[in-house]
């Protein structure tokens, strides 16, 4: 015990004494959600648009003004040419063209149906679905309004209609930040986690000082201990300190246990610092250590469900979610934070990473030696 | 009982063989130095006896304990000092000597007589960090913190490289206070002239053990007579040696060029008239006993 107890002061110390360590652990966090949570939305604003409008009615100017009214969208150009109009794709003048034929009210008045033509600018997928959405919206309702103007009295409209009523759970304003926090401060704790671990084993040898470590008697576990205990700490704190600073500052809820979350976090800490050992053992300078470990970390964050629902993933691509850590650790403390999921409702996930930090670290420890060759 | 045992131990690396057949022993009390260039296998020698790799071929015992078998128990009996500075640069001198006592299970106060001498001269540098000190000093820290566990041997890599000739002659000073305390010593050293302060010494080249003797005994064994040549002009008359049909070897020491001559008895002034003819200017030219340097070399011929 005294050794152990000798080696973390030894590691704080030289922690401490690093000059960045200290604005790495307390401010990174701050940066990160301040700047993430508030730039990371699925909510699109201010998209450019541009018209054709062929009819020049007084339809297709209230259509138009429906769009610029919202908010959402800002008019960038009219043209009476398609092709021109399409020209500002290639610019990034614009997202959506939205042509109007000539007799559009006419039709309508005629008809009771009009058609419209909306080109959407699909080269990021998920923004070309959020534009759709918002341009359908936008016509029903302006369609339902002429509808009534036309008609006069809108509850005498004959077709059968179901209304849905929403009712948005457990983000009830659609906050967006309120789901992003828990996220990035699983980003963090990750990152802290395996990077800090696997650069520092590697340090050790690219200075030298594994070598004269080796030929000491020190134990393999103590050694080990002494190397992933600071981390850990680190890594709790980092998430209390997070967690606080996002119910502070974006007054993200915390509806479950505190201590389900430190529960959880700790068990998973074991399997992000076994990965940056695990890493530690076949690299040997820092540089190395650190594209490797980044590699790792990009694909669990983008793939694990922080920024892009896992749901929406292709199929094998949400098998494989099930071996990323970070994915289960960012739906539990979702889970915990924003529904109040107690203990017995996120067992399952409990199980899986223990399991996976039992492998890792056995895998570590065992690649681990004190002698080469 | 033989401090150290090494039977034909073999090391190589992929196609490379660092260690090539070396067998040696090292008595108690000594101070036995493995003596060679870079490159002949001195640090590769050294990490196998400190358990640190393991030999291809051959067996090693370090104080009786087989360094594959018994490393763990071997661990707790040697010092190892690595010829690169191995402690941790931002942990301070006081830091980094409790560190290592620690580890080993030990208190710095319970063997502070054994490193009296040598961490007297750092005591007023005790808070400064370790990175920050100038070079003899790291070495005299690394050297306290390979003694505070009381080692029975010492394994010191190349400690003198990149010290000054004051700081090596301390080095070297505390070195045999160390020995007349029972402690045996293995050193390395490229420095020829560190030869003759060691007991007995392995010369060493291309991972072969070209002679293991004590220093007097290896000098002894050099037969020829040996000359140190000097003329205003070194390449020319190193080029006119070459050149020379009774040459035996000829390579420069200093000022001066040591020569060796293939017939027996020859004297100085053959040599300088042979020289004259061929209008060499400002000759000098004196028979020199020889050392370590030249038995290395003319040992290096004969391979």
């Amino acid at each position: 015990m005294r050794i152990i107890r000798f080696i973390l002061k030894k590691e704080f110390l030289q922690i401490f004494r690093n000059k960045a360590m200290i604005p790495l652990i307390f401010f990174m966090p701050l940066v990160q959600l301040l700047i993430l949570s508030n730039a990371a939305t699925y909510e699109i604003k201010n998209i450019k648009f541009s018209v054709v409008d062929f009819d020049q009615s007084k339809f297709s100017r209230e259509l138009i003004s429906k769009f610029t009214s919202t908010g959402y969208f800002i008019l960038t150009e009219n043209s009476f040419s398609v092709a021109e109009a399409e020209e500002g794709f290639k610019k990034n003048t614009t997202k959506l063209v939205l042509n109007i034929p000539e007799d559009f009210e006419k039709d309508y008045r005629k008809n009771g149906t009009a058609k419209i033509h909306a080109i959407i600018n699909a080269e990021d997928g998920s923004a070309a679905g959020i534009i759709n959405n918002y341009t359908m919206n936008i016509v029903q309702q302006f369609a339902g309004g002429v509808k009534t103007e036309w008609s006069g009295i809108a509850a005498l409209d004959n077709s059968p209609v179901i209304n849905i009523n929403y009712s948005n759970w457990f983000n009830p304003e659609l906050d967006y930040k309120t789901y992003m926090v828990p996220g990035i401060l699983v980003a963090l704790v990750s990152m802290i986690g395996m990077f800090l671990t696997g650069m520092n084993i590697v340090r050790e040898k690219e200075i030298g000082t594994i070598e004269q470590l080796n030929v000491t008697p020190i134990k393999k576990m103590h050694f080990i201990i002494g190397k992933l205990l600071p981390f850990w700490i680190i890594g709790i704190f980092e998430l209390a300190f997070g967690t606080t600073l996002g119910m502070l500052i974006f007054n993200i809820p915390m509806l479950g246990s505190p201590f389900l979350i430190l529960l959880v976090a700790s068990i998973y800490l074991l399997v992000i610092l076994g990965m940056g050992l695990f890493i530690s053992t076949f690299t040997n300078t820092q540089q190395q250590a650190m594209f490797i470990a980044w590699f790792f970390l990009v694909i669990f964050m983008l793939m694990g469900g922080i920024f892009t629902p896992v749901e929406s993933m292709p199929d094998w691509a949400q098998k494989v979610t099930f071996f990323n850590p970070i994915s289960h650790f960012s739906r539990t403390l979702r889970m915990i934070m924003l529904k109040g999921s107690g203990f017995y409702d996120v067992l399952n996930t409990i199980y899986v990473l223990a399991g996976y930090a039992a492998v890792m670290l056995t895998f570590a420890i065992f690649r681990y030696k004190k002698v080469e060759g | 009982m033989k401090i150290v045992e090494v039977k034909n131990i073999v090391k190589t690396f992929d196609k490379t063989t660092a260690v090539d057949d070396v067998s040696f022993e090292v008595e108690q009390g000594e101070i036995f130095g493995l003596i060679g260039p870079d490159g002949a296998g001195k640090t590769t020698l050294f990490r196998m006896l400190t358990t640190l790799l393991k030999p291809v071929k051959g067996n090693a015992k370090v104080l009786g304990l087989d360094v594959v078998k018994n490393y763990k128990q071997i661990r707790k009996k040697v010092g190892y000092m690595p010829g690169r500075f191995s402690l941790y640069q931002d942990l301070s001198v006081e830091e980094n000597l409790k560190f290592f006592a620690t580890i080993f299970g030990t208190t710095v106060e319970e063997n502070y007589n054994l490193i009296k001498d040598i961490y007297i001269l750092l005591e007023p540098f005790k808070k400064r960090k370790a990175g920050k000190l100038s070079g003899g000093m790291k070495q005299k820290l690394a050297l306290c913190c390979a003694l505070i566990h009381k080692p029975d041997v010492l394994f010191l890599d190349e400690p003198t490289t990149g010290v000054d000739p004051v700081s090596r002659n301390e080095f070297w000073d505390m070195l045999r206070k160390l020995k007349e305390q029972g402690i045996t010593i293995l050193v390395s050293t490229p420095y020829m002239d560190e030869a003759s302060l060691c007991d007995r010494v392995a010369l060493m080249q291309k991972g072969k053990t070209l002679s293991i003797d004590t220093p007097d005994n290896i000098i002894r064994q050099f037969k020829k007579s040996l000359f140190a040549i000097h003329s205003e002009n070194q390449y020319e008359l190193f080029q006119t040696l070459m050149k020379y049909e009774h040459r035996n070897t000829v390579f420069p020491f200093g000022e001066f060029l040591h020569y060796t001559d293939k017939r027996e008895n020859i004297s100085e002034d053959e040599i300088k008239n042979y020289l004259e003819t061929l209008n060499l200017k400002g000759l000098k030219i004196k028979s020199v006993k020889p050392n370590i340097e030249d038995c290395f070399m003319a040992l290096m011929e004969e391979k």
